[in-house]
């Protein structure tokens, strides 16, 4: 099957590349090294693909979603479910790939950064496995709203540093690690849980998450005995959506749609929805399309999914848009709640919020494809991490129903 | 000696009076630093003060309008230091362009390495404004022969593996990663990051060409605020770094 390659010095058409302090050349040289010699190596990956299974408890399966497709009445839906790979979401995959590499670089301290805490837990739970020191970047605003995840990886034997600068979210907790890593370069591995930083990393966590649509295309040919018409997957970084995409790419027929967080309106900072607004830039290590004004400083942003709250893409995608492989749309944080109801109750799925946006825009498309139509939503996590958010915003609406009863 | 301000810092007028106080007080170069939201290359005092900067609404054109103003008053060289994406989005052509008429005559982009550098070098080359490539102590000597001969002026030694900011000392290893600097290119050598004292600065500047500082004047201002005198006494402050420097070259 037929990926796109980057450049030797990672640039997927004009987008990608390295754009790093002085300081970091020389690890990102030796990282580069390491992994191209790991890939050659048969035992690194019989070894992947043996904890992949016996530990993260892969494959996956790909759930017919009957229900869905019925109450929609258009195409029929599968779910390609990482939310049932161990901790919960695809971002293990990644993580089991680069721990394995920085124990063969002989690395001793693991830093990371997260958003919604799914790839802090992913990276304190191989951290523990493993036996490595681990110390987890979060921004305090996301912090607060995920609250479940930083205890999960504490008890895990992770250190969560508070990140208080900027805007307190992911983008400022990826900052944070960059510097982390500057200082500490030498015993240090900077484990990045998306597809986005200077190469070789948006190549190497796509490589380490294409397993997804590796299996999604070979079940969807097993039980339908055709490909999808359309892939749909949400869009923060991108890890799981290009993990999905990556093996249907040079499948033309099939479409690849992007999901990215419509937030709470189109308006300025009000929304994570960097391909269909924003415009190319250098940020984190990378050449790809970005939030920012005029003068290039970053835009806030906001979703009510952290994992989604972010004011860049994988460079990859950028790529994928530019050449008209993939489309990008956007959903809102409503629609994400409606996806996220819809898919409790007619399938007994707590999606997480960031997942939730890619199920929404499968009701929209499935019923504009028809019965003929056969889609694939890629379900990154499960929700859980959201219960207790959407529980406050349950209350928080009731509250002012009530409010509005008594003054109405 | 090359001090380094962040624009704007802590506003318009005051910033440019402290340029101008530490030009008379004897800096070499002057370099002024472009406010960016995302600074991964810079430790808590220049992120505070970009903030700040940009807080109060500074734009690339007060940048440019304070070099302009600075140049008018002094022949000491003025440099940029910003982030890529502050260039990108100017256009690189109109930026570099823009800052040569107002006096600029070098730039230094800390997440800029010289593999990703040739279409700002080729249009720094038009305008007859330098690149100045960092060099780290991680850098091979493969590395620093490559940064040696890109670089424009001189080559900025970043003297740790680190973010900018303030340090209680130098590496250890600091004189002889600048050895090794010196026996892998000819260009001529300032220290940077972390240097936070006079005596520091007479340490690394007795084996280097120079010395850049820039946290410590900025910690110093922030201290100082709401002095009247602020600017003269920046310039006092920068007077101990000279004198501490001049004492070199009578020692040599």
């Amino acid at each position: 099957m037929k990926m796109p390659q980057p450049d030797e010095s990672g640039h997927f058409g004009i987008f990608g590349g390295r754009f790093v302090p002085e300081t970091l050349m020389e690890a990102l040289a030796e990282l580069d090294q390491a992994y191209i010699q790991a890939q050659g190596d048969r035992d690194f990956r019989e070894e992947l693909a043996s904890i992949l299974k016996n530990y993260a408890g892969r494959p996956t399966p790909l759930s017919f979603a009957g229900n869905l497709t019925r109450k929609l009445q258009g195409a029929r839906i599968y779910l390609k479910r990482e939310d049932l790979n161990h901790t919960g979401s695809h971002k293990l995959n990644n993580c089991l790939g680069q721990i394995l590499l920085a124990r063969r670089m002989g690395k001793k301290r693991i830093i990371a950064e997260t958003g919604a805490g799914q790839h802090g837990v992913a990276t304190a739970t191989v951290c523990a496995r493993f036996g490595l020191d681990c110390t987890i970047y979060m921004g305090e605003t996301d912090i607060e709203r995920q609250r479940v995840n930083v205890f999960r990886m504490e008890l895990l034997g992770a250190k969560v540093v508070p990140v208080a600068s900027g805007t307190r979210t992911l983008k400022d907790a990826i900052n944070e690690a960059i510097r982390d890593w500057v200082t500490h370069v030498e015993e240090t591995y900077y484990l990045i849980g998306s597809v986005v930083g200077p190469h070789p990393y948006p190549l190497m966590v796509r490589d380490f998450q294409k397993v997804i649509g590796e299996e999604a295309r070979e079940q969807c040919l097993e039980y339908e005995g055709k490909l999808p018409d359309a892939v749909v997957a949400c869009v923060g970084g991108g890890s799981n959506a290009i993990g999905i995409f990556s093996a249907f790419i040079a499948d033309s027929d099939v479409a690849l749609v992007g999901v990215e967080a419509g937030g709470r309106s189109s308006g300025a900072g009000e929304h994570a929805a960097t391909l269909c607004h924003g415009r190319p830039g250098v940020l984190h290590g990378a050449r790809t399309f970005l939030l920012q004004d005029e003068e290039g400083q970053i835009m806030p942003t906001h979703s009510i999914a952290a994992g989604l709250d972010y004011p860049g893409v994988g460079p990859e995608h950028s790529q994928l848009l530019a050449t008209n492989r993939a489309r990008y749309v956007s959903e809102t944080d409503e629609s994400a709640l409606s996806g996220f109801h819809l898919l409790a109750r007619e399938e007994g799925i707590l999606p997480a919020l960031e997942s939730a946006h890619a199920v929404a825009h499968a009701a929209k498309l499935a019923p504009e494809m028809g019965h003929k139509g056969l889609l694939i939503v890629c379900l990154s996590g499960r929700g859980d991490k959201d219960v207790q958010l959407i529980e406050e915003l349950a209350d928080t609406r009731s509250e002012r129903r009530r409010v509005a009863v008594a003054s109405g | 000696m090359i001090p380094y301000v962040t624009a704007g810092f802590p506003d318009d007028g005051t910033c440019f009076s402290i340029l101008r106080e530490m030009a008379q007080a004897g800096a070499d170069l002057i370099e002024i630093g472009i406010p960016f939201s995302d600074p991964i290359a810079d430790g808590a005092v220049i992120q505070q003060t970009s903030q700040w900067a940009l807080e109060r609404g500074v734009r690339l054109k007060d940048v440019f309008a304070l070099a302009g103003r600075l140049s008018e008053h002094t022949r000491i060289p003025i440099v940029l230091m910003g982030y890529y994406n502050s260039l990108l989005q100017y256009g690189l052509d109109k930026f570099v362009h823009r800052a040569s008429l107002d006096g600029v005559r070098g730039l230094i982009v800390p997440d800029l390495p010289p593999e990703e550098a040739e279409d700002l070098r080729a249009v720094g080359e038009k305008h007859s404004v330098g690149l100045v490539h960092l060099c780290a102590p991680t850098s091979s000597p493969e590395r620093i022969r490559l940064l040696g001969e890109k670089t424009s002026g001189f080559l900025y030694l970043v003297s740790v593996t680190g973010v900018t900011g303030i340090r209680e000392r130098l590496p250890q290893e600091l004189p002889e990663f600048i050895r090794r600097v010196r026996k892998n290119t000819s260009s001529p050598i300032c220290v940077g990051f972390g240097i936070s004292s006079p005596k520091q600065a007479q340490e690394a500047a007795s084996a280097a060409d120079g010395v850049i500082i820039g946290s410590a004047f900025l910690r110093f201002i922030l201290e100082h605020s709401r002095e009247k005198d602020l600017p003269q006494r920046v310039g006092t402050f920068l007077g101990g770094f000279r004198q501490a420097l001049d004492e070199i070259r009578v020692l040599q």
